[in-house]
């Protein structure tokens, strides 16, 4: 009998930063073609979660498997878009060529990126609505067009897995647009897509399923069964403030 | 050879491979690397000469740079462990420069060991120093050596580019695609430490750390391409060891000093008048969109 691997199946997780836990019991197997937002407090652990997925920190306990098999293995499967102010914009290249970095890993070594992958990050940075701005160093573009940028070069991964860490942050009402479009587009090709997420307003409107997290795993399924007051009270405790007149509990982060 | 031509082949290949390696170096913020590292293989190039017991060039050669690799391995690891990267580099090469400081007092009063002949070389005395293979003189030891290493820093990052660029840039992606991040780094440290060992032995440390930082953070001023980075950086290197020895020639002064002198000169001409990112250049054109809206105001 043939066994249906989850995307995503993680059991038993926990990491530590010198002996103190930040991540501990998260246990999901995330389901193929949806849209999962990764919600939770600040400090609550949602970067070092997508980090431990992909194997770049050590986990303290736990295991992850992508499609089945581990992390190592399944590289080409995962695209990643790591936090905007992880790197330094003030690097000498252009956009066209960060977004081929995303070709790098099936490139292998010794290879270097030829005219194919040239063409198939022109149209990865159509696709965010960057094509005409191919050839710009990348400090010469905006913040939301840098992310756009970092959108375009984890589509060049070309993957059936997406990673995002917090893509919505500081970016134009234009560029969330694009985002929002993109993250359908690939739902509709039934990839799986991870987002560590901020804005509770929006949880609702733009993500299928949702993982609630401070530190453990508050909550994880369909967003309409666990997007609860209930919930988000023991995922933000104090810090959070809500609003009853409206007919559905809307939560505000401060 | 001449020795004119000598002096400035030499010179020129320190600049060049200097400039070359030091383009990494400033893009990840460890502009001070050849500094620590120039200090560092003291205690490498003292205990060489206590086990070899000769004043030879290659069992030196060989414990300065272990030691450059260590100190770079020492860097990395407080570095990973929280430390910030400043405070493990400074850490480290003094720690380092100290046990070689002691070292050299303790065992130096039996034999002729004078740190300054041993640590800073003077690039005029380059063409008596002579290398010969089966009795034949086949030319200065200082062009074989910054040579050689010259070449082995263009075949590795030539084979290894897209690593070398995506490692300096994104290291979580890198680590993420499964580039090995560390190894590259080694790398990239290996290939500072033989360069920075090679060339200072002949050149004189001064000379060196300049041209690892001065001509790569000239060609960052000059351009938005790490490709053209790379080249604009070795030719500044190029310039400044000819326009430094033309110099030292007419003042009758301190070769490696005038060179010095010559890749800071440039780089200030960069800093002003960059096309790109030049002070001057940019104030031309505030000024000159100043004006274009008072006018329109008018």
């Amino acid at each position: 009998m043939k066994r249906i691997h989850s995307p995503v199946s993680i059991r038993d997780l926990s990491v530590a930063y010198h002996r103190k836990p930040v991540l501990r019991d998260i246990q999901f197997d995330a389901p193929e073609g949806k849209l999962i937002g990764i919600v939770g407090p600040n400090g609550a652990g949602k970067s070092t979660l997508i980090k431990a997925m992909m194997n770049l920190l050590p986990l303290t306990s736990g295991d992850v498997k992508i499609y089945g098999k581990p992390y190592k293995e399944q590289r080409d499967l995962v695209g990643y878009v790591p936090q905007r102010e992880s790197v330094d914009w003030d690097f000498p290249t252009s956009a066209l060529d960060v977004v081929l970095m995303g070709r790098y890993g099936k490139l292998g070594w010794f290879r270097r990126p030829k005219a194919a992958d040239r063409e198939f990050a022109m149209d990865c940075l159509d696709k965010v609505g960057m094509a005409d701005f191919a050839k710009r160093q990348i400090s010469q573009l905006s913040g939301g067009q840098q992310q756009r940028v970092f959108l375009a070069r984890s589509l060049a991964q070309d993957a059936r897995i997406y990673f995002m860490d917090e893509p919505f942050v500081g970016v134009d009402a234009a560029t969330e647009k694009a985002i929002i479009r993109l993250l359908n587009e690939l739902k509709a090709q039934e990839k799986t897509v991870l987002v560590v997420h901020h804005d509770l307003q929006t949880v609702r409107e733009y993500f299928d399923w949702l993982l609630m997290l401070n530190m453990r795993q508050i909550a994880f399924g369909p967003t309409s069964w666990v997007f609860t007051a209930d919930h988000l009270q023991k995922t933000y405790g104090g810090r959070l403030t809500v609003l009853p007149e409206l007919p559905d509990p809307v939560a505000v982060t401060r | 050879m001449s020795m004119g031509l000598t002096i400035m082949v030499t010179g020129a290949l320190v600049a060049a491979s200097c400039g070359f390696l030091g383009c990494f170096l400033i893009l990840r913020r460890m502009a001070m690397l050849g500094d620590a590292i120039s200090h560092a293989v003291l205690p490498g190039i003292v205990i060489a000469f206590l086990i070899s017991g000769s004043r030879d060039s290659l069992p030196m050669l060989l414990g300065a740079a272990a030691f450059g690799l260590l100190c770079t391995f020492f860097i990395q690891s407080l570095r990973s462990q929280g430390v910030q990267s400043d405070a493990a580099i400074s850490v480290t090469f003094t720690a380092l420069f100290a046990i070689g400081v002691i070292l050299v007092s303790l065992y130096t009063r039996q034999v002729d060991l004078d740190l300054d002949c041993v640590l800073y070389g003077e690039i005029a005395y380059v063409p008596w120093d002579t290398l010969s293979l089966f009795g034949h003189n086949i030319g200065p030891k200082a062009i074989w050596g910054v040579g050689t290493a010259f070449l082995l820093s263009l075949l590795i990052v030539g084979l290894f580019f897209k690593e070398f660029k995506i490692v300096s840039f994104d290291p979580q992606m890198a680590a993420a695609l499964g580039i090995p991040v560390l190894l590259i780094h080694y790398l990239l440290m290996g290939l500072v430490s033989v360069t920075t060992v090679a060339s200072f032995e002949s050149v004189g440390a001064i000379l060196v750390v300049a041209m690892l930082t001065v001509p790569s953070a000239t060609a960052y001023l000059l351009t938005d391409r790490l490709e053209t980075m790379l080249a604009i950086s070795v030719g500044a290197g190029i310039l400044s060891s000819l326009f430094g020895y033309w110099l030292a020639l007419v003042f009758d002064a301190s070769i490696a000093g005038s060179m010095t002198v010559a890749a800071g000169t440039f780089f200030l001409l960069a800093f002003l008048f960059s096309p790109l990112h030049g002070v001057v250049t940019r104030w031309l054109i505030r000024r000159r969109l100043r004006t274009a809206t008072a006018v329109d105001h008018r």
